[in-house]
């Protein structure tokens, strides 16, 4: 990255307009066309774009973290996961009888291994010698079984109130859209915590010990089914803009639909992903507007310089790690912001689904394809390779099909076109590498 | 004779898959360390590089069990190793080649080489889903145990019974044959020396005309087969899944900088440790503590086994913030 930054020619003004062309054609084909290559359903062109918008916001929290501190986050997953937990806990309708059976022990057993942990901290800090390990061990075998204690009788009674339709705490019943800064607090709050134990060390550190807390707060949102009832999902999570049962039967609505030559269904369905999409596009634009604000103010000139040249920066008196902390905090929380959204467009909580190589790895693609550094970059990158990552899914095993034509119809030729599919990680892995090696800048290189 | 039947349960369910699961992170920590040590940079692939390598093994094990060649009470897969080891090794040579050597001539920053290392491990992670597809493979064949828990109860007349698995048991005796390989190669021949010559000081061992190209050629080849075999063991103890290599990697990884990044002793010490804290803080201790007189209300199981991510996460955040540099004093800075 940045052995490259100064070699290139600066690129063509109008190459970024061009690629996004590029791109919003790609989406009119898929919604105009119905071949082989595209389904020809605008439903599902505008399905692709929402998807391609939230994790632009993703990437754009990715490419503040990579491409303006040089800092590798490898749990983005699990700050996505947290901050769909926001939509869940702030706006699901409350639960009767939950808080009641445990509420407040629950809170109780929170607290107490809260102040377990600033106990551990504080003797750490003070004490000294054997004296120091002798009070750490205690306060941590005291603490844990005095939050057990607490904990488990809550939360089992929690999880026993009305199994089968709830068990969990429920929400606060507001409406969904405040749940969003809610998830930027909740992804930051993790991203303080893991950022103050692994910045200041080697790079790695910071990667490896976000693997680690990426997998673990999934497996909390899979196992705690007190918290968002687990791997049995949260289902109807109230939404920012109107339902489609309740367009279709709007007789003004269909009306409409029927004049733009539409059924009902198909209309309502392209009428609330609009709704959608004009919401994210406002989030996104927002977003750029706030981060290229703070890239060209004094306070981003001196990220790029920390990131350029550690040595340097911190010769001129700049506090590298806390500059990290900072830049690592507010990227991750945009990260949270673009899992609460999501929950908030799929109308679903489904712990199961969040998957690594789908919610870390992918995003990390989007932001190196689209240029690290660049949040134009960032947003194309993002809904380019979503728009791809999905028609690979059928253009894999169309391909495969004429691939192996010459082949006889044998058992071989029968597992390629079957595992096609699979062949998008694959292919991931090579843009990766190859945008990697040979175009270190992106598609949309840093200014 | 409580004593002892207390003495069994901790051994049967704790000591022994502790041991067998603490050689096989150890094996895989010992190549995410030489990789460290040698390539200066934490390899995100060796997981989906452990996936590949099992699932070649296990092609070849199906080669060889359609051609009737078995090895008795042992597994198969033990035949299908080498050949296994040569391939992966093979692709890992071609992958340094195609990706990593760029980056070590343009002297790349270490986290642009951990990012090539993300497409590496999707490039292995498709290949395997390719090869092997995503569903769980049993692989394991011969005698299932050397001990089984009524021919213990048979011997002792103890009420509890004690097993061992051949795959716990080959997976101590390949463990150690190839650490004790693996340290006499690095202490004792020419090529082991140059290698630790190399990780100590890269430009001394280039002035004393150490090949820098072979010095990672073999370092290359001994991560992977260490890799390979760790995951063909793995893969023996449980069974063969591929989403599972890549949860690994984070034990991994806790175990290599709990021992200090770059240092072989260090990655095994790290291996158990991570191994036997996993285990014991997850097994339920009550009907041990029952035999030693204790009358548990509950089952004295610390954490639900669906969060043993989260003790190597622990320890791990635990050495970062105490002795970044690990117990045996690794690389890191």
């Amino acid at each position: 990255m940045s052995s490259n930054r100064q070699a290139d020619a600066r690129p063509s003004p109008l190459r970024a307009p061009l690629l996004f062309l590029a791109v919003a054609v790609l989406l009119l084909l898929e919604g105009s066309v119905s071949n082989a290559m595209f389904s020809g359903s605008w439903n599902s062109a505008l399905a692709l774009l929402n998807m391609g918008l939230i994790s632009a916001v993703a990437a754009l929290g990715v490419n503040m973290i990579w491409g303006y501190g040089g800092l590798f986050n490898a749990g983005v997953v699990g700050f996505i996961g947290l901050g769909g937990l926001a939509p869940v806990l702030i706006s699901t309708p409350q639960v009767a009888g939950a808080w009641a059976a445990g509420g407040p022990r629950l809170m109780l057993a929170l607290a107490a291994g809260l102040a377990t942990m600033v106990l551990i901290w504080a003797a750490a800090q003070r004490l000294r010698g054997l004296s120091r390990g002798a009070v750490v061990t205690l306060v941590v075998v005291a603490g844990y079984v005095a939050t057990r204690m607490l904990f488990d009788p809550a939360v089992a009674a929690i999880e026993a109130n009305n199994p089968a339709k709830a068990g969990n705490i429920g929400g606060l019943g507001l409406p969904v859209v405040l749940s969003w800064p809610v998830g930027m607090l909740l992804a930051a709050a993790a991203a303080w915590g893991i950022g103050k134990v692994a910045l200041g060390l080697r790079s790695d550190y910071l990667a490896i010990a976000t693997l680690g807390i990426g997998e673990i707060i999934v497996a909390i949102l899979k196992n705690e089914g007190w918290l968002a009832r687990g791997v049995l999902n949260i289902t109807g999570i109230p939404r920012p803009v109107p339902y489609e049962l309740a367009l279709q039967s709007n007789p003004e609505f269909v009306a409409a639909a029927a004049r733009w030559g539409m059924d009902a269904a198909t209309g309502s369905g392209i009428y609330v992903k609009l709704c959608y999409a004009a919401i994210f596009i406002a989030v996104v634009l927002t977003l750029i507007l706030l981060t290229e604000l703070a890239l060209y103010s004094p306070w981003g000139r001196m990220m790029r310089a920390i990131r350029d040249n550690e040595v340097a920066a911190a010769a001129m008196g700049k506090d590298v790690t806390r500059r990290h902390l900072q830049l690592f905090v507010l990227g991750c929380a945009v990260i949270g912001l673009s899992g609460a959204m999501m929950v908030t467009l799929d109308g679903l909580m489904a712990p199961g689904g969040y998957n690594p190589l789908r919610y870390t790895f992918l995003i990390w693609v989007m932001v190196i394809v689209g240029g690290s550094g660049n949040n134009w970059g960032a947003v194309l990158g993002a809904i380019l390779i979503w728009f791809l990552w999905i028609k690979a899914e059928v253009w894999g095993p169309a391909a495969m099909a004429v691939l192996t034509s010459p082949l006889s119809a044998g058992g071989l030729r029968a597992h390629l076109i079957e595992s096609a599919p699979q062949m998008r990680y694959l292919a991931m892995g090579v843009v990766l590498l190859l945008v990697l090696r040979f175009a270190p800048r992106g598609l949309l290189p840093e200014r | 004779m409580d004593l002892l039947n207390a003495l069994v349960t901790f051994l049967n369910f704790v000591f022994i898959p502790a041991s067998a699961y603490g050689a096989q992170l150890a094996l895989g920590a010992l190549g995410v360390t030489l990789i460290y040590g040698i390539l200066r940079f934490s390899n995100f692939a060796h997981g989906d590089t452990m996936a590949f390598g099992t699932a070649m093994v296990i092609l070849l094990t199906w080669g060889l069990q359609a051609l009737g060649i078995t090895l008795g009470p042992l597994p198969t897969a033990l035949l299908a190793l080498p050949p296994a080891i040569a391939l992966t090794a093979a692709l890992a040579l071609l992958t340094d080649r195609w990706v990593y050597r760029h980056y070590r001539r343009i002297k790349a920053a270490p986290i642009v080489v951990v990012m090539a290392s993300v497409g590496v491990m999707f490039v292995m992670n498709g290949l395997t889903r390719i090869v092997i597809g995503v569903g769980e493979i049993n692989f394991a064949d011969g005698a299932r145990f050397v001990v089984t828990v009524p021919q213990f109860r048979e011997m002792t007349g103890l009420t509890e019974g004690l097993s061992l698995r051949t795959t716990q048991a080959i997976t101590l005796v390949i463990a150690a044959l190839s650490v004790w390989a693996l340290f006499v190669f690095l202490n004792r021949t020419r090529a082991g020396k140059a290698m630790r010559a190399y990780a100590d000081n890269e430009d001394l061992a280039l002035l004393s005309g150490i090949d820098p190209d072979r010095v990672v050629r073999l370092t290359w080849i001994i991560a992977i087969a260490l890799a390979v075999m760790a995951g063909t063991l793995y893969g023996l103890d449980k069974t063969f899944k591929a989403f599972n290599y890549f949860q690994i990697l984070l034990p991994i990884f806790a175990a290599a900088i709990v021992g200090g990044l770059g240092n072989p002793v260090g990655a095994i010490a790290g291996g158990f440790l991570i191994a036997f804290s996993e285990v014991a803080l997850t097994y339920p201790w009550k009907k041990v503590a029952e035999y030693l007189g204790f009358e548990p209300s509950g089952l004295l199981q610390m954490l639900g086994t669906e969060y043993k991510l989260a003790i190597s996460f622990v320890i791990l955040i635990v050495v970062l913030l105490v002795r970044p540099t690990g117990l045996f004093r690794g690389k890191a800075y």
